[in-house]
């Protein structure tokens, strides 16, 4: 069953066209990634099947519903690139913000809220406040957050961007860990190749000008994924290929004559 | 603990050194003989000395009657009345009035235009008007000190409807866009969100407030005739400034002090209710 369904989705942005023709299907349990240079739209088809902003044209379906009634039943859930942890909450209360949002009753929030800090490895933070945390242990947290209501479809954009190379590894690690745990699908935004193919089931590349799909490159890494996978040829192969494809969107990008290009 | 050591020697130190400055400047004019930008003797500058140890002695010129302390603080505890009742009934009514224009923002652009011009009236004017007013509409209990404290509230509430405005509309992007992930309504993101994220604002706000409002209490017992206040201690004292200086000296003491003790409350509720990171304190 498809879990996220995007049909010939346009975004303007005035002038600019920031998407064109989209068409992207995902399914169940599936990890894609979506990957591309800045302006290549990724960030805006994110929040597009998240509800957060409106495509101009085409339609978005989540778990076979509109997008808007996908929102407001509380499909998926979502993490951006800064944590967005609210900093008057402790991390425990932090967690379990989308639980009070959705109603839940005392003991059952509190008892998600631990499994759900267990599943992070924060087991001991409850308490304390987010400035206190670490950027690694920040997104943990925002993290466990989304995950919490057990949404069927989890929408990531950049969450490990602002994170240093070793923090990023091992947080790619512990986010294949706890997908698997959940069984939940995942819709991942990244600037970083290695990032997307570790990862993935499949990567999506985009390229700029207008934003569109230009290759979508299934990963048949052997799973678990282990540090080691890292270093295999075939991941090699893979990167190489991603690699290829988002040079391919990008050369195209600069065959327009420099002369047109400054008028735009 | 160390840090509370610091913070009470740096108190003292500081106060020493006001203390220094006064008695410096003061020496240093009346030794020199210069008169500008005025002549300095022991009317215009008393000994500072003389000031506190005035507040022991007796509170009329002629060496009967209760201490100056007693008077004074009697006075201070009425017009802390007043000004404690304005302050709440302000920051009230600015914090509902500040809901309400940041959550329709047409009812902003409308009224706040009219809340700004309000701050410009001369409240000097107003409060004598105020007290005529509203003494016959209040309850016998609310005679007099409850029109002053209308006038305190009059002066409190505009910093903090501007401030929780500003607070509420303050709020992250990104917050904002989980929240309506989230599928939350305007009014529970007011809620869970605006209003927690604009704590540091209002009580920003509301230290401006908590001294404005003893200003404002003070400002309104001067023209209105209520002879329990600071107010009427103020006008009494200045009346024998030429003679005895350190009374309407004393009486401004214990007015800074009533003040800095509201300035100090606020502190001291906001440290309990506001757990911030240090830097996203206002």
């Amino acid at each position: 069953m498809s879990v996220v369904k995007v049909a010939g989705v346009t975004k303007q942005f005035g002038q600019t066209t920031a998407l064109q023709g989209i068409e992207l299907e995902i399914t169940e349990r599936e990890f894609v990634s979506l990957i591309g240079p800045s302006g290549c739209g990724k960030s805006t088809l994110l929040r597009i099947v998240a509800d957060l902003i409106e495509p101009s044209a085409g339609t978005v379906a989540v778990n076979g519903k509109p997008a808007r009634q996908a929102r407001t039943d509380r499909d998926y859930g979502i993490v951006f690139q800064d944590p967005v942890l609210y900093d008057w909450r402790t991390v425990a209360k932090n967690v379990a913000l989308p639980l009070e949002m959705a109603r839940w009753p005392r003991q059952k929030r509190n008892e998600r809220v631990r499994e759900m800090l267990e599943l992070v490895e924060l087991q001991g933070f409850e308490s304390h406040r987010p400035w206190q945390l670490s950027g690694g242990m920040q997104q943990r947290v925002s993290i466990a957050r989304a995950l919490s209501f057990e949404p069927p479809l989890l929408l990531m954009d950049e969450p490990f961007g602002a994170l240093d190379e070793m923090t990023r590894e091992r947080m790619n690690m512990e986010l294949l860990k706890i997908w698997e745990a959940s069984g939940s699908t995942i819709v991942f935004v990244t600037h970083s190749i290695a990032e997307a193919v570790f990862l993935s089931t499949r990567v999506v590349v985009m390229s700029p000008r207008p934003g569109r799909i230009s290759e979508v490159i299934p990963i048949d890494l052997p799973r678990p994924r282990l540090a080691t996978t890292r270093e295999e040829p075939r991941f090699f192969e893979l990167v190489t290929r991603v690699r290829e494809a988002l040079h391919l969107g990008h050369d195209l990008d600069r065959a327009v004559p420099p002369a047109q290009e400054a008028t735009a | 603990m160390r840090r509370a050591t610091v913070r009470v020697a740096l108190f003292v130190v500081v106060l020493a050194v006001l203390w220094g400055l006064w008695e410096g400047y003061r020496w240093l004019w009346i030794h020199e003989g210069w008169t500008w930008p005025f002549r300095v003797d022991d009317t215009t500058m008393p000994h500072l000395a003389d000031i506190f140890s005035a507040l022991w002695g007796s509170a009329s010129p002629g060496g009967v009657g209760p201490r100056l302390i007693t008077v004074l603080g009697k006075g201070a505890l009425f017009t802390a009345k007043e000004a404690a009742a304005g302050f709440a009934l302000g920051a009230l009514v600015g914090f509902t009035l500040g809901v309400f224009l940041a959550q329709f923002r047409l009812l902003q652009r409308g009224l706040l235009p009219w809340v700004v011009a309000s701050q410009t009236v001369p409240i000097l004017v107003v409060a004598p008007m105020v007290v005529v007013w509203a003494n016959p509409k209040l309850p016998s209990g609310l005679q007099d000190w409850g029109a002053v404290a209308l006038i305190a509230a009059y002066l409190t509430f505009f910093p903090v409807t501007v401030n929780t405005i500003r607070g509420l509309q303050s709020v992250d992007r990104r917050a904002l866009e989980l929240m309506r992930s989230y599928a939350a309504g305007e009014w529970r993101i007011l809620w869970k969100l605006r209003f927690p994220a604009s704590l540091p604002y209002i009580f920003a706000a509301l230290k401006v407030s908590a001294t404005a409002s003893v200003v404002g209490a003070l400002i309104g017992e001067l023209p209105s005739s209520i002879p329990n206040g600071l107010g009427a201690q103020i006008i009494n004292f200045s009346q024998y400034y030429s003679t005895e200086p350190r009374g309407l000296w004393a009486t401004n003491v214990i007015a800074a002090a009533l003040g800095i003790s509201f300035f100090l409350v606020i502190v001291l509720v906001e440290k309990l209710v506001v757990r911030r990171a240090p830097e996203n304190l206002v």
